[in-house]
């Protein structure tokens, strides 16, 4: 159990540490995608270093949730990065957080968003976090109905044990992970606030989902969101690891599998970013009001998957 | 419309406004001028509407100097080319009939005209202020001879918006200042959910007092400061206000500098257009297609700078010719880069023609209607995406337009789409017409000094620039120094038009929108 804690906090640690790179590489690859030279690896921590060096410009009308959501919001995906398993199957949290618990954690941060940016009462906030919940309403039911499929699979929503099942079981393929692979990207492009749904890098307020939500916040405040931002897309990839090429993370007490278990993470990461942004060079952002087709679609094939799991795999 | 004899015209004009005319032509042969009484300008005005024209501009002029009074200018364009009448106004209280219940276009230049000079526009429906904020006093007027400014109100700059009542009816106020680094402008959305009920603009925030900067300089300095008013447009103003020194001063330009001024045209259209169809890209969030324009641009106006000396062509066309020539080996490098050009062109509209997202995006959205344009004179090349086909270059070309041919492009849906295809069809086009123009390039002198001027005596260039028809009217005094001027950006006519054009689209859309016009501020602003 001690390793159990002990590998629970290296992970989470690992995650908050190597969210910013992996945001990095992402930036990077979209550059060269762009065919422009592209800004440094470290680029995202010099950001933040440059944040936490500034001083807080905050307006007069703010409520102390104004300044309390940002702390909320990366202690939530503090959170969320110890739920799920990166390089290893030991998790101390398992038993008390599950996949729906993580869908509730990123749900709470959104909460603390939306009430932030509604806060100051700038239209721009308020029409980010009515647009944030549109798109999270949609959202979420979809990203249930994916981790669904891979509990049905495993017979448990805990993640160690999905892990457990898909990737050190004896080997099975599983159409219905196929859809919800699918099903998985879609939403995981709308919640990480990505292209085609949302545009990171835009300067037009009027277009903005994500980032209408936090054009009040500055400094150390802004460098809490951004981190998170950060930390969110790393989950996300790591939920996308653990649910569909979970291969490599170490399994319960094999300590002598970690190393490798780190490479793979490694390399599974830099293959996710570079498809990642390859998705994003070659789409446009939606219309606003195709977002929720597009979500749509995510549940049906999240719903799809779980159909075929009991058509072809029970 | 077909073009029609001068003698038909002056019948119809008789008739129109049972006037006396006079008929100038002011040098560019389509280009005619003559007094009008300010009580017949609505008829007039109505009767150039029934016969498809349309008002382009509209500014006044403070005359008392000259022993006269005010002044209202307006031109229009019809089947004989442009018609600039001027009504003389009483010095004091001068007010003339409202001409925006004909040509709805003239609602802010007629506002613009009272915050200016004081001449009122009797009748009109809206009477607020436009280019007026909080930097002079309300019963000032910069524009008269004797404006001494008083200390500035410092006022809240008060403006009555038009608001829309009703249940979850709410404002999104943006600008003037944005996230990214653009010009200003306010605009007020009336919205229900992301839905726009009505957007209203208020501009004027780069009002910088250009037309009473012009008055006293010389005519060089002038040149400098028409290219000025718009940067992005800056060779068809500063064309157009050499035009219009060269016709007040009866000046010749040679005919190499007037071919070379037409080269810096088309560079200068396919510089923005490069642009514009980059930025079309990025606000859907396909920045792959701004960064590719965006290098084509920049590799084209690198060539401006090796070639002529300036990135952007600034001060290359001066009064009486250009500033500088083009020699053989510029010849061949210019043909060679336009057609290395036109094939990436080709190939990046392939990729915008086959990728569904952005036409998804592109089509359907921010559409204006042929009538609601031709009703409330779009001009331009939205004009001309939305089925306005008015490009002076092919119906009132001048030289060297006349021997060239232009082909003009059009489309009828004007959404977004049309105005990228429209976009997309003027590159090639000005392409096409660089390659000639260097071909045929004629030897000779390119710059004639233009002679000293003896007398009042005035002039109007009109010019296709590349986001439509650009105008600048010159007055020079009897000692030769620049008395009025007065630059029209096309932005006049068809920033009420984007108004129209977002209705029922949703406030997201707006960006790209607005990019498909791509108007100016400081052209308008002044």
């Amino acid at each position: 159990m001690s390793i159990g804690i002990l590998l629970q906090i290296a992970q989470t640690l690992a995650a908050i540490l190597l969210a910013p790179l992996l945001m990095g590489w992402v930036n990077q690859c979209r550059a060269w995608l762009q065919g422009r030279s592209a800004p440094p690896l470290m680029q995202p921590y010099r950001v933040l270093k440059k944040l936490f060096h500034k001083d807080v410009a905050i307006a007069h009308n703010a409520s102390p949730l104004f300044r309390f959501a940002p702390y909320m919001i990366f202690s939530c995906m503090a959170l969320a990065a110890g739920i799920v398993p990166t390089i290893a199957n030991d998790l101390a949290f398992s038993p008390a957080a599950d996949v729906i618990a993580l869908v509730g954690v990123f749900a709470l941060a959104r909460i603390f968003q939306a009430l932030a940016a509604m806060d100051i009462g700038t239209a721009f906030g308020s029409l980010g976090a009515r647009r944030e919940m549109l798109v999270s309403f949609l959202a979420e039911p979809a990203l249930l109905m994916v981790v669904f499929t891979a509990s049905l699979i495993s017979q448990s929503t805990e993640l160690p044990i999905i892990v457990e099942t898909l990737a050190h079981r004896e080997f099975a393929i599983y159409p219905s992970m196929a859809f919800a692979a699918v099903a998985f990207w879609m939403i995981s492009t709308a919640e990480n606030a990505r292209i085609p749904v949302d545009n990171p890098t835009t300067h037009l307020e009027l277009t903005m989902i994500h980032e209408a939500m936090i054009l009040e916040y500055s400094a150390r405040h802004l460098a809490l969101i951004e981190w998170a931002v950060a930390l969110k897309l790393f989950t996300y990839s790591a939920l996308g690891i653990a649910l569909f090429v979970p291969w490599g993370i170490a399994p319960r007490g094999d300590l002598a599998a970690l190393p490798l278990a780190v490479l793979a993470l490694l390399a599974k990461m830099i293959a996710g970013g570079a498809t990642l942004s390859l998705l994003e060079a070659t789409a446009a952002k939606l219309r606003l009001f195709r977002v929720p087709e597009f979500l749509g679609t995510a549940f049906l094939l999240g719903v799809l998957g779980m159909l075929i799991h009991f058509l072809l795999e029970v | 419309m077909e073009k029609r004899s001068e003698a038909e015209f002056r019948g119809t004009a008789k008739r129109l406004g049972d006037v006396e005319l006079t008929l100038t032509p002011q040098g560019h042969e389509a280009i005619w001028r003559f007094a009008l009484d300010a009580d017949r300008l609505p008829s007039f005005a109505q009767g150039i509407q029934d016969e498809g024209g349309q008002l382009l501009a509209l500014w006044g002029s403070d005359d008392r100097h000259l022993n006269r009074g005010f002044a209202v200018h307006v031109a229009f364009l019809s089947s004989v080319g442009l018609i600039w009448t001027t009504s003389a106004l009483a010095p004091d209280a001068p007010v003339y009939p409202d001409l925006a219940h004909v040509f709805p276009q003239a609602d802010r230049m007629q506002r613009a005209t009272f915050d200016l000079l004081g001449i009122k526009a009797e009748g009109a429906l809206d009477t607020r202020k436009w280019l007026r904020h909080s930097a002079w006093n309300e019963d000032e007027f910069p524009l008269r001879k004797d404006f001494s400014p008083r200390p500035s109100p410092l006022a809240v700059d008060a403006y009555p918006f038009i608001r829309v009542e009703g249940d979850g009816v709410h404002e999104i106020a943006v600008g003037p200042i944005h996230a990214g680094t653009i010009e200003p402008g306010h605009f007020r959305f009336s919205v229900i959910g992301d839905r726009i009920l009505k957007l209203e603009q208020r501009l004027g925030y780069t009002h910088q007092g250009v037309e009473k900067r012009f008055e006293g300089l010389d005519l060089a300095t002038g040149a400098k400061l028409s290219g000025r008013v718009s940067g992005d447009s800056h060779t068809a103003f500063t064309w157009a206000y050499c035009m219009a020194v060269e016709q007040a001063t009866h000046g010749r330009v040679p005919e190499r500098a007037l071919w070379l001024r037409a080269l810096f045209l088309e560079i200068e259209r396919v510089a923005n257009h490069l642009g514009d169809l980059g930025y079309l890209g990025n606000d859907a969030a396909l920045s792959f297609g701004f960064m590719q324009f965006w290098r084509l641009r920049e590799t084209w106006l690198r060539q401006s700078a090796s070639l002529f000396g300036h990135r952007y062509l600034f001060d290359r066309i001066v009064p009486g010719g250009v500033a500088c020539d083009l020699n053989e080996s510029g010849q061949v490098e210019l043909i060679a880069s336009a057609d290395r050009l036109e094939i990436e062109v080709c190939e990046l509209k392939a990729i915008y023609d086959e990728h569904a997202g952005l036409q998804d995006r592109f089509a359907h959205t921010g559409v204006v209607k042929p009538a609601m344009a031709a009703r409330l004179g779009l001009t331009g090349l939205a004009g001309r995406a939305s089925a306005q086909a008015w490009d002076i270059r092919a119906q009132f070309p001048q030289a060297p337009y006349d021997q060239l041919d232009v082909n003009m492009a059009t489309a009828r849906k004007g959404d977004v789409l049309a105005r990228v295809e429209v976009r997309f069809a003027e590159v090639h086009e000005s392409l096409r017409l660089i390659r000639e123009i260097v071909k045929r390039l004629p030897s000779g002198a390119i710059h004639t000094p233009l002679e000293a001027v003896h007398g009042v005596c005035e002039g109007l260039g009109w010019v296709a620039g590349w986001r439509g028809e650009v105008l600048v009217a010159v007055r020079i005094g009897a000692e030769g120094k620049l008395d009025r001027v007065h630059p029209h950006d096309p932005s006049w006519q068809n920033w009420p038009l984007l108004e129209v054009g977002t209705l029922g689209n949703i406030v997201p859309d707006f960006p790209l929108i607005n990019k498909s016009f791509n108007l100016s501020y400081s052209g308008q602003d002044l």
